[in-house]
């Protein structure tokens, strides 16, 4: 039986058969067919949305409706995604520096309470911070920055999972007689970081700078909770704009979530090898 | 006091006798004990201030009145804001919605994700382009993806329709998903399930992955085909990831916001659907805290869905260990 010739292998060892290879493509058709279906929508006119059975090849009116969602009043498209870009930056950025440097602290450096404050960094982790939305928006009201980006980026600007990855992987990538050395040479902490650690993690600072940018772009709640209603919105937020209201374009409304997930897709596209390794790596530690 | 301490006499002792400076000796002192706190400073400063205190002051604006319409109504509700939870009717119609699109989605997408981790779990062509091929749902925004979804369940032009009128349903009379429970139900669930399947298949390949070699040979022997293989050796072995995606899930699932919010006809409205019919918790929370702007109510609602997430997840954690510890 067929069952029998591969079964003496472990399945890692045995080469996909012709069943592999259709399911796998079903599985690629089905993960794509949401995003190309956005594109074909999104390049199509009303008559061709609306035709039964629906067209499934892309239209020629791309121009137009990317034109009509830019130029929409009171949704503030181009705005929104340079608002998007800024947020999505300014927070990746400052989770990889602060998360790097309190990473190495947890990893490398001896201190007092050391491992009592590793321990609620890991607790942190498991607590939603969805749930603190409404405190959060009191605070931020009394900080006044309710309605401006940095209601959005303050909360984002570090994570506890952050800490958690890059302590793991400063702990295995950076030797400890490394950092001795550098510290008998008279090297200070922060040459330390800056010269040894640095260069070492750079992979790692890939993986969760991917995965922060992408949380951040995408992000929701707590945008449209503070953002809501002022002339800065995020995309995502300017988005559920472009969807309200009493008669929805559906075009139009796609053109502008196609152009939302465009930035994400050329990620993927450069990013995805380091991205599946940071998921996959994070899944074993865990 | 005990700076002579600190120098470092073995590594220096070769040298000429130079005393270090004092400022040298201060800086040295200053690096090793003050640094490090320096460098998890802002991290806890930072997750202090905008994270773990919200959580903490929700506690407190729960127990008040905290109206946005009217800031004059204050002072303490006591427990006000939680009885009012028992009989609130919106309440319970959101817990059980949440609770349903919850195990319409959970449940088929860790079995997917268990069945696509097993074919990507081979000798493959191109091995990293189904890994990266699969994660696409994963960074897609849920906003954008889910206004595509809410054309293919559409009443008159939806994709979903046009199947079922193949089949056969629905010619004369198109289903109109968002109305009923079930169908909207079914609908968002479809859009959860979609967006989580491949991350959670790669969680599953990971830990497939690190399963030695000759269990398999050994079970071989007694004639376990692949699917046999599947349930009997793999999936007991990756077990403690399992749980770990199911508390995962159960933690994402019952706090689920964005698909109920832009399923809607008018998502900013956040109503969840003319009669509430898939409005989740999250979104309640949404509702009563920026549009009837009560925020206290809104925080006890919070924290009821806190305690409901915590029970939820350590009870599904017992259970998956049980499923798979039977062998």
């Amino acid at each position: 039986m067929s069952t029998h010739r591969f079964a003496l292998r472990a399945p890692q060892d045995t080469p996909g058969t012709w069943k592999t290879y259709t399911g796998l493509v079903l599985i690629m058709l089905l993960s794509a067919f949401p995003v190309y279906w956005m594109f074909v929508i999104a390049t199509s006119t009303d008559e061709a949305v609306t035709k039964m059975p629906p067209s499934i090849i892309p239209g020629n009116q791309l121009m137009v409706n990317l034109n009509e969602v830019f130029t929409l009043q009171d949704v503030y498209f181009t705005a929104s995604l340079i608002n998007s870009f800024i947020t999505a930056t300014t927070i990746t950025l400052a989770t990889l520096f602060f998360c790097s440097l309190a990473g190495f602290a947890f990893a490398k450096l001896r201190f007092r309470g050391r491992n009592a404050l590793m321990v609620v960094v890991i607790l942190t982790l498991t607590v939603p911070n969805q749930l603190g939305v409404v405190a959060l928006y009191i605070v931020m009201g009394k900080l006044q920055w309710n309605g401006t980006l940095l209601a959005v980026i303050a909360p984002g600007l570090v994570s506890a999972f952050g800490v958690f990855y890059m302590r793991q992987f400063i702990a295995h990538a950076v030797p400890d007689e490394l950092v001795e050395s550098a510290r008998i040479d008279g090297a200070l902490t922060l040459r330390v970081y800056w010269n040894i650690v640095l260069p070492a993690i750079r992979p790692a600072l890939a993986v969760l700078g991917l995965l922060t940018f992408v949380m951040a772009w995408n992000d929701f709640q707590w945008p449209l909770i503070t953002l809501n209603g002022t002339e800065f919105p995020t995309s995502m937020v300017a988005l559920s704009d472009l969807a309200s209201g009493n008669y929805v374009i559906y075009r139009r409304v796609l053109a502008g979530a196609f152009v939302a997930t465009v930035p994400l897709i050329i990620l993927l596209l450069i990013g995805g090898r380091q991205l599946v390794r940071g998921i996959m790596e994070g899944a074993v530690k865990s | 006091m005990s700076l002579t301490q600190l120098r470092p006499a073995a590594h220096h002792r070769a040298e000429p006798p130079k005393t270090p400076s004092k400022a040298k000796q201060w800086l040295y002192r200053f690096d090793i004990k003050t640094v490090p706190y320096a460098l998890i400073a802002p991290f806890f400063i930072l997750f202090g201030v905008f994270g773990l205190f919200p959580i903490i002051f929700n506690g407190v604006v729960a127990l008040r009145n905290w109206r946005l319409d009217d800031p004059t109504l204050t002072g303490w509700a006591g427990f006000g804001n939680f009885t009012k939870l028992l009989s609130d009717e919106d309440f319970w119609n959101a817990l059980g919605n949440t609770f349903g699109i919850f195990i319409l989605s959970t449940v088929p997408q860790l079995i997917a994700a268990l069945i696509i981790a097993n074919l990507l779990n081979r000798k493959l062509r191109a091995t990293t382009w189904w890994r990266i091929g699969v994660l696409l749902p994963y960074l897609t925004p849920v906003v954008a993806s889910t206004l595509v979804f809410a054309v293919f369940f559409s009443r008159d032009y939806g994709l979903a329709n046009w199947f079922l009128s193949l089949v056969g349903f629905g010619q004369d009379d198109p289903l109109d998903w968002r109305a009923a429970k079930w169908s909207s139900w079914i609908a968002i669930a479809t859009m959860v399930n979609w967006k989580w399947i491949g991350y959670n298949a790669l969680l599953y390949l990971s830990a497939m992955q690190t399963i030695p070699k000759d269990v398999y040979e050994a079970a071989a022997v007694d004639g376990a085909g692949p699917w046999r293989q599947l349930w009997r050796i793999t999936v007991p072995m990756i077990q403690p990831v399992v749980v770990f995606t199911v508390i995962l899930s159960t933690i994402g699932g019952l706090q689920l916001f964005n698909e109920p919010m832009m399923f809607d006809e008018n998502p900013q409205s956040a109503s969840g659907g003319s009669d509430h019919q898939f409005q989740t918790i999250a979104q309640l929370i949404y509702k009563v805290g920026w549009k009837d702007l009560n925020l206290g109510y809104a925080a006890a609602m919070s924290w009821a869905l806190f305690l409901i997430i915590l029970i939820v997840a350590g009870v599904n954690a017992l259970l998956t260990k049980r499923i798979g510890g039977d062998r």
